[in-house]
């Protein structure tokens, strides 16, 4: 048993690719639809609204019953976010994720889908996003170390 | 603003949507976790003992699913117009703002509208408007 792979990861990885499945079946894998959906101003294709209304159709229920449960089926803690500040953080991080978007027509998810296509150009964004995530980490604990100095 | 009806794949997006629905269900139900993929990778980069194993999970189920798609259904076919180094600045700006807004189009987008949190309704009318904003620039004004 020691060596068998944990169930829990099983889950995990299944609804990764479930998850991944579904992001190309929407479009969302290929950055030329995604900008065509955020060019309003040119020829406007409005799919990605369907991708977005049709997660939220399902999942609406399966959050509802979530926030009444305090355990998971599996049996571990429900572990929804208890943050509700709309602060500076969270405008400008959007913002500048948004523009990273804009540009290039990836976002997190279907970039890490793409990677497993092999294109050469998803690796590249992938690896700046990476370090844009570490740049965020080293960013982040400066502060905190300065203020115990003072 | 003109509808582009060669691109319009509203069956194909909707049924991809319900897809993204039904993981997003199963994630917080079975797993009791949000599914949003910044959050889920950032983690990896500060890993602390027994937070690692489930993270590297997902992101291995997401970078199969081209290989699994391929077999039942061909190539995923994808276009990338952007440079090599729009694409670098562009994920380094996707990497910082999304741990910075502490989620992206997956946590905030479906995940948090779908808990009708306002937090995540702000989020996602900012990632929202910064995209339309930068490709109208791009696109309209610098074209």
């Amino acid at each position: 048993m020691k060596n068998a792979v944990h169930p829990h990861r099983l889950a995990e990885f299944g609804v990764g690719l479930l998850f991944g499945i579904g992001l190309i079946l929407a479009g969302m894998t290929d950055p030329s639809k995604v900008l065509g959906f955020l060019d309003l101003a040119g020829l406007w294709d409005p799919s990605l609204a369907f991708v977005m209304g049709g997660a939220i159709l399902v999942s609406l229920g399966a959050f509802t019953l979530a926030k009444k449960r305090t355990s998971s089926f599996l049996g571990g803690a429900m572990r929804l976010p208890t943050s509700r500040d709309i602060d500076k953080r969270l405008v400008t991080g959007s913002l500048l994720f948004g523009a990273g978007w804009g540009l290039a027509g990836f976002c997190p998810g279907p970039a890490l889908v793409s990677l497993g296509t092999g294109n050469p150009k998803a690796v590249v964004f992938v690896v700046a996003m990476l370090a844009g995530m570490a740049l965020f980490e080293v960013l982040e604990r400066r502060p905190a170390k300065l203020a115990l100095k003072g | 603003m003109q509808i582009d009806w060669n691109h319009f794949t509203p069956w194909a997006s909707l049924i991809g949507g319900l897809l993204l629905g039904l993981s997003a269900s199963l994630f917080i139900l079975v797993n009791g976790r949000i599914l949003g993929i910044s959050g889920i990778v950032g983690g990896l980069l500060t890993p602390r003992a027994g937070d690692t194993s489930w993270r590297l999970a997902f992101v291995l189920g997401l970078v199969i699913a081209p290989s699994v798609y391929t077999l039942f259904a061909g190539p995923v076919l994808a276009t990338v117009d952007a440079g090599w180094s729009t694409l670098i600045v562009a994920g380094l700006l996707v990497g910082v703002g999304t741990r910075y807004g502490a989620g992206c189009t997956s946590g905030h987008g479906v995940c948090g509208l779908s808990r009708l949190s306002p937090r995540s309704l702000v989020a996602t009318l900012s990632f929202m408007g910064a995209g339309f904003a930068v490709v109208f620039v791009i696109r309209h004004l610098l074209a």
